[in-house]
């Protein structure tokens, strides 16, 4: 080695990296953070607009026909379930589009992979960004049913905390469809085949125990559900053992989710 | 092992397969320390292929990799945690600025908080993009993205950088503006590894050439030498018909000659002043060499 080449180079520790380092997360999130800061109102407003259309179109709409609603005020009842839809909304879709976008059109992976980051931490970073904002999406059309009558409880601190946690799982299943998906028409099959029903039968909108007894089955497998039902139960204090079941579903299809996109990520990012 | 040590790059016998094509077939390549090595060869010879497995991005069936004395796979985030990449396809984020793209960089390149103004400043300065920092990629011109791509490859200070074709479908005086900036890094003691197709940036930039074709190292070597050993000193240069080209085309295999077309002409190489053919004389070029040992035709 000459001379010139060990004075240019720099001395650095030479340390073993390890698995999902947080000094390749932050990295991660900070550019999400950074592009965000150039289309944040796009992006804050079809997230939160949609559920918010959505609420006051049931809300007035449909709260006009019925009052209560399996025993909730129907402005409570929707109120609170269009938390699930808003993480949808906002947790899914654009990790869908997002990973495609960056992965086919900018090639920006191309980049973050030749830096110290794999895949695992790539795909933790990105998800934990829209988990994030999922927390906070999450409860504006809850507080703007503040306005038409939802009533302020202490119970509401703890829904960014649901919504987040749901929203890492939306995310990291919208990564994954993104991973598997060759062409972005792929996403019809997914949005029309699978999310549309999902949000449908959450129990958002109308309970599913008016529903057939085997969409009732489905129901429950349906992570949204299980969202609407833990958001619904902490805002009125009417938790029960069942919220314990909702909270481990959350959390199982958030693990099951996240492990899979960065599966099929691997396969599509590493040849 | 020493002669692992000696060496910024080191593959030995490296294999790619996608199903059944093969992209990589035994490669061999070094660069040594404070080098820079060209990867030549047309499309498809497997140039790419092997940049990305550099950084693991393809991971390889068989074969050694070592980078920077790195094991590759394992050890590739340690690797890439010490060498820069500049890619062939532009993957700036074009919404940003060039500030902010190098910040985002600096971030995933771990410069400490207490070094990265100084780090985006210094890679400005390289690439002389100072006056440019807050414009948006969008407003760059092809040049100045290819420069900023350069200087997001430095922020960290790499002692590696792999240039992936860096002055592909750019204007001659921008080529040349790129050139004087690889050559100075080189001159400061950065190993680097360049795929490259334009011959003349291979030989203008590279201490030692790897000529690559069908996923193999056909020739490895300093372009003056690998001239002198497959060209020869001299070329001729014969015009005419194509009756006529054909002709001296059959002459000179009698003679042990080896020939190669240029469009309108016929190039003799190895004649070494034989005065029978009536052509111009002009010496002969890394052009010359990488058309014989990567084939007339294209496939």
């Amino acid at each position: 080695m000459s001379a010139l080449t060990e004075s240019s180079a720099p001395v650095r520790p030479r340390r073993r990296l390890h698995r999902l380092e947080r000094a390749a997360m932050r990295g991660v999130i900070v550019r999400e953070v950074v592009n965000y800061s150039s289309f944040w109102r796009s992006s804050t407003f079809s997230s939160t607009v949609d559920p918010t259309i959505y609420l006051l179109a049931f809300g007035f709409g449909f709260g006009s026909l019925v009052s209560r609603v399996a025993g909730y005020r129907y402005i409570d009842f929707v109120g609170t379930g269009i938390v699930a839809t808003t993480v949808l909304f906002s947790g899914a879709f654009p990790a869908m589009y997002g990973t495609f976008v960056k992965y086919s059109f900018q090639h920006t992976y191309d980049a973050i992979l030749a830096a110290p980051v794999d895949t695992e931490e790539l795909v933790t970073g990105e998800a934990l960004w829209v988990a994030l904002r999922t927390g906070v999406y999450g409860c504006v059309p809850m507080l703007v049913a503040v306005v038409f009558g939802l009533a302020p409880s202490w119970g509401m601190l703890l829904v960014p905390f649901i919504a987040g946690l749901a929203g890492f799982g939306w995310a990291t299943f919208g990564i994954f469809i993104a991973a598997k998906s060759q062409k972005i028409e792929s996403f019809s099959y997914w949005q029309s085949g699978l999310l549309t029903p999902m949000f449908l039968v959450a129990g958002t909108f109308f309970p599913l125990t008016r529903l057939p007894e085997w969409a009732q089955v489905l129901g429950n497998f349906n992570p949204l559900f299980h969202c609407v039902q833990l958001v619904r139960h902490v805002v009125f204090a009417r938790e029960t053992v069942a919220d314990l079941g909702h909270l481990a579903f959350l959390l199982g299809f958030a693990l099951v989710a996240w492990r899979m996109a960065i599966r099929f990520m691997e396969r599509k990012l590493i040849l | 092992m020493v002669a692992a040590e000696e060496r910024a790059i080191r593959l030995r016998g490296v294999v790619k397969r996608f199903g059944g094509l093969t992209a990589v077939a035994g490669l061999d390549l070094d660069v040594p320390y404070g080098t820079c090595v060209g990867l030549l060869g047309p499309n498809g010879a497997g140039k790419s292929t092997t940049i990305k497995s550099l950084t693991a991005q393809v991971i390889a069936d068989e074969g050694e990799i070592s980078i920077l004395g790195y094991r590759l796979p394992e050890d590739s985030k340690q690797a890439r945690a010490e060498m820069g990449v500049v890619p062939q396809l532009d993957n700036l984020d074009t919404a940003l600025t060039v500030e902010q793209n190098l910040l985002v960089f600096s971030h995933l390149y771990r410069v400490p908080k207490a070094r990265r103004t100084a780090a985006i400043d210094r890679a400005l300065g390289i690439a002389n993009l100072r006056e440019r920092r807050t414009s948006k990629v969008d407003e760059l011109s092809g040049g100045m993205r290819r420069r900023l791509l350069i200087a997001r490859a430095l922020l960290h200070e790499p002692r590696l950088l792999l240039l992936d074709e860096p002055t592909v479908g750019l204007d001659p005086q921008v080529r040349q503006e790129l050139w004087a900036l690889i050559d100075r890094l080189r001159s400061e003691g950065v190993s680097i590894l360049m795929s490259t197709h334009y011959i003349e940036e291979a030989e203008r930039l590279c201490d030692t050439v790897t000529i690559m074709s069908h996923g193999r190292a056909v020739a490895s070597g300093p372009p003056q030498a690998l001239i002198h050993e497959h060209a020869g000193v001299e070329a001729l240069e014969v015009y005419g018909p194509p009756s006529r080209l054909l002709e001296v085309e059959e002459q000179a295999r009698t003679r042990g000659w080896r020939t190669r077309r240029t469009g309108t002409s016929v190039t003799v190489l190895h004649s070494n002043g034989a005065v029978e053919l009536d052509g111009e004389r002009r010496g002969t070029n890394l052009e010359d060499v990488f058309v014989l040992l990567t084939g007339e035709q294209i496939e």
